[in-house]
């Protein structure tokens, strides 16, 4: 894992000291509410619906144990005991006082942690492939990659006033876990001719007028990634729109310009920018690499797992469901669920934390991490461990079988907590969850990915569920759109509007009639959701969602 | 009345050359030009040995495209006086600096609510650098 250097913790400490300053100005009437919003922001602090909120950046989403017990004990100490996992691999806490961030800053600090870019117009917290390191389809640890871009990106002086918010997300396997096609720049690890490069996405994005990125660059040689980051969100800066926020994503400068015109305006930026970096960088790389060398691998039977698989059904399905392969046969990565039936998806209390924490010290080589799916991974188990392991999840009410099935849903915190929202997205998640559990049908629906956006800003990901839901709000009433076949993996899809939307009680029910029909015309039980879908599209689930339209059609 | 801001802290200008417009330049003898903060720099590549001083302006703190002008214009080589004009914040100093500014230009009204002191904070502003470190 990346240590900070004395370099990094200088940063952190002088800009904590400066936010603190901030603050105290902000009251004394130095800085306006409209010049405090921006220096907040970039340093992580939102004010929400009922109360401020913090988002804590936890870059590519990469923890360890200690890390993790100081989560735990902020949420104790400063919030109500909980915090929230969030799609971008970061955790927010709901309940701050304003006087209190500032030592929770330095609190965070304390264990090489910030707020900073978690929010505001600005380059947000890199994230990564949950599996880094550890999956087995990988061409290199995209984790180095991230981190020299988060040292690039932090307070750099050009892009700290940017027309919007501004996402990088890093992938080193062609698998995409990443969802890099959804974001301002994607990037992917490749290889070609034994050499290793980037090829380079741009545009991608989901909010109220979602695009798949297009690609910028097919190989881009590894030295050149600095200037050309740069170069590319330098264009942006000065091309992007500042007259209308909905229009001022790069998505929207890439297809208002077209993609071949941003690519010959940022090849001429980036030949300008390269001089400027002389090799120091190249050099930074290779010391950030040597941080994410793979653990000391134990070398032991594996019995143990293999018998309790065996001797233990509920076992035998959270392994089948929760774990994933590890590129070392003896290990496995384990996927922890913050997605229990009935529960808010992506919350943990200070307790689980603790619990997840000293799990990962035990037995996975102090390293955790935190997926985009809003769950916790312990990325090195030795498989010997795996039945101690269970048993303290089940323990801590953590040990749900159902990683990438109908109940591990990706939502949004929607009406409960934020400004924004137009409806509530946890309660129909949890309605979800509890109904399929309900019905035992969880396992045999299979792969499924449900995800629930309570406004059109879409930070529940529904334009690339299998199934997406939208809160709107119509005359006052929630109403939920439902769109299908979306995607965010490499074949990555924005989902398709099935119809008319559903009312809250009348949502949960449409849910299972587009599972009925699925079940019913899928060609065999391996077929997914998805493929299912692609095969025979719409019409089907559209017959089923809307039974009276279609007799009044006839 | 206007204030310069330089990491020493408030001060009179002390320019006297004058502003032309990027219209009005090849017609006259400027040696100071304003900028707007949605100006293309690369207009100005062929005249920047005639110009002692580049104005950019900020129409709004949250307008950052005068970053970027200011580090193109460094990028092509502009060694004379570059000033950012306007709405600029102390809490954006540094970020003035590092771009290739030389000084800030607010006017009175700002300066009394963000007085020298919350400036001279920043005055810093080569020190805990990323940029610095990354290009060596």
């Amino acid at each position: 894992m990346y240590q900070y250097n004395d370099f990094d913790a200088a940063f952190v400490a002088e800009r904590n000291a400066q936010f603190r300053a901030q603050v105290e100005r902000r009251i004394s009437g130095a800085l306006t509410e409209d010049e405090f919003k921006p220096l907040r922001l970039m340093n992580g602090l939102y004010l929400q619906l009922h109360a401020y909120m913090l988002r804590v950046a936890i870059p590519y989403g990469t923890l360890n144990g200690a890390q993790m017990r100081q989560l735990a004990m902020i949420a104790e100490t400063f919030d109500k005991g909980y915090g929230h996992f969030t799609t971008r691999q970061n955790i927010q806490y709901n309940w701050p006082k304003l006087k209190d961030v500032p030592d929770i800053l330095d609190r965070l600090a304390e264990v090489e942690m910030h707020a900073l870019q978690t929010s505001g117009n600005t380059i947000r917290n890199v994230t990564a492939d949950h599996f880094a390191g550890a999956a087995a389809d990988e061409v290199e640890d995209p984790r180095p990659t991230a981190e020299l871009l988060r040292q690039w990106s932090t307070d750099h002086p050009e892009f700290q006033f940017l027309p919007r918010k501004f996402k990088l997300a890093v992938t080193g396997s062609a698998a995409d876990r990443a969802v890099i096609r959804a974001h301002d720049i994607g990037i992917q690890i490749v290889e070609k001719d034994g050499e290793i490069g980037y090829k380079i996405i741009v545009g991608g994005g989901l909010g109220r007028t979602p695009m798949i990125g297009k690609t910028l660059a097919e190989f881009l040689p590894k030295a050149d990634l600095l200037p050309f980051v740069e170069a590319t969100v330098n264009v942006w800066n000065r091309l992007g729109r500042r007259d209308n926020k909905y229009k001022s994503r790069i998505k929207i400068t890439v297809h208002e310009h077209g993609i071949d015109d941003i690519r010959a305006r940022v090849l001429t930026r980036f030949e300008q920018i390269k001089p400027t970096f002389k090799g120091v960088d190249r050099d930074l790389f290779a010391q950030i690499q040597q941080n994410f060398d793979a653990p000391a691998y134990r070398n032991a039977p594996v019995d143990a797992h293999t018998a309790m698989r065996l001797a233990n059904p509920a076992y035998a399905s959270w392994s089948d469901t929760n774990i994933t392969a590890h590129k070392n046969d003896s290990y496995a990565i384990v996927s922890i669920s913050l997605k229990k039936h009935g529960a808010t998806p992506g919350d943990a209390s200070a307790d689980q934390m603790r619990v997840m924490a000293e799990l990962a010290e035990t037995y996975g080589h102090d390293e955790l991490r935190i997926s985009h799916e809003q769950n916790v991974i312990l990325p090195h188990v030795h498989q010997s461990d795996l039945p101690a392991i269970y048993a303290a999840l089940r323990e801590a009410d953590l040990a749900t079988a159902n990683i990438g099935l109908i109940s591990d849903i990706i939502a949004c915190p929607g009406m409960d907590y934020c400004a924004l929202a137009t409806a509530r997205s946890i309660p129909v998640a949890q309605e979800i969850a509890e109904r399929f559990d309900e019905l035992k049908l969880e396992h045999e629906i299979g792969a499924l990915k449900i995800k629930i956006s309570g406004c059109i800003n879409a930070c529940g990901h529904h334009h690339v569920g299998h199934i997406g839901i939208l809160g709107l709000d119509r005359a006052g009433v929630e109403n939920y759109q439902i769109t299908l076949g979306g995607d965010g993996s490499e074949d990555a899809a924005i989902g398709e509007r099935a119809g008319p939307g559903f009312s809250a009680e009348a949502l949960v029910p449409a849910i299972e009639r587009i599972i009925e029909t699925y079940l019913d015309v899928r060609s065999e039980k391996a077929e997914t959701f998805l493929q299912t879908y692609r095969r025979v599209g719409m019409g089907p689930f559209k017959a089923a969602l809307y039974p009276d339209s279609k007799a009044s059609a006839a | 009345m206007t204030v310069i801001v330089t990491d020493s802290g408030f001060a009179a200008d002390d320019w006297n050359g004058g502003f032309c417009t990027l219209d009005s330049l090849p017609a006259n003898d400027c040696a100071g030009v304003d900028l707007p903060s949605d100006a293309e720099p690369e207009d100005l590549r062929a005249r920047l040995d005639g110009l002692s001083l580049i104005r950019v302006d900020f129409p709004s703190f949250a307008d950052g495209r005068g970053f970027s002008i200011a580090a193109e214009l460094r990028r092509m080589g502009y060694k004379g006086r570059l000033r950012a004009k306007g709405h600029v914040i102390s809490d954006q100093y540094a970020m003035a600096r590092r771009v290739g500014f030389d000084e800030v230009e607010i006017d009175d009204a700002l300066a009394a609510r963000q007085p020298e002191a919350e400036w001279l904070f920043r005055a810093n502003w080569t020190k805990h650098d990323y940029q610095a470190r990354l290009r060596g």
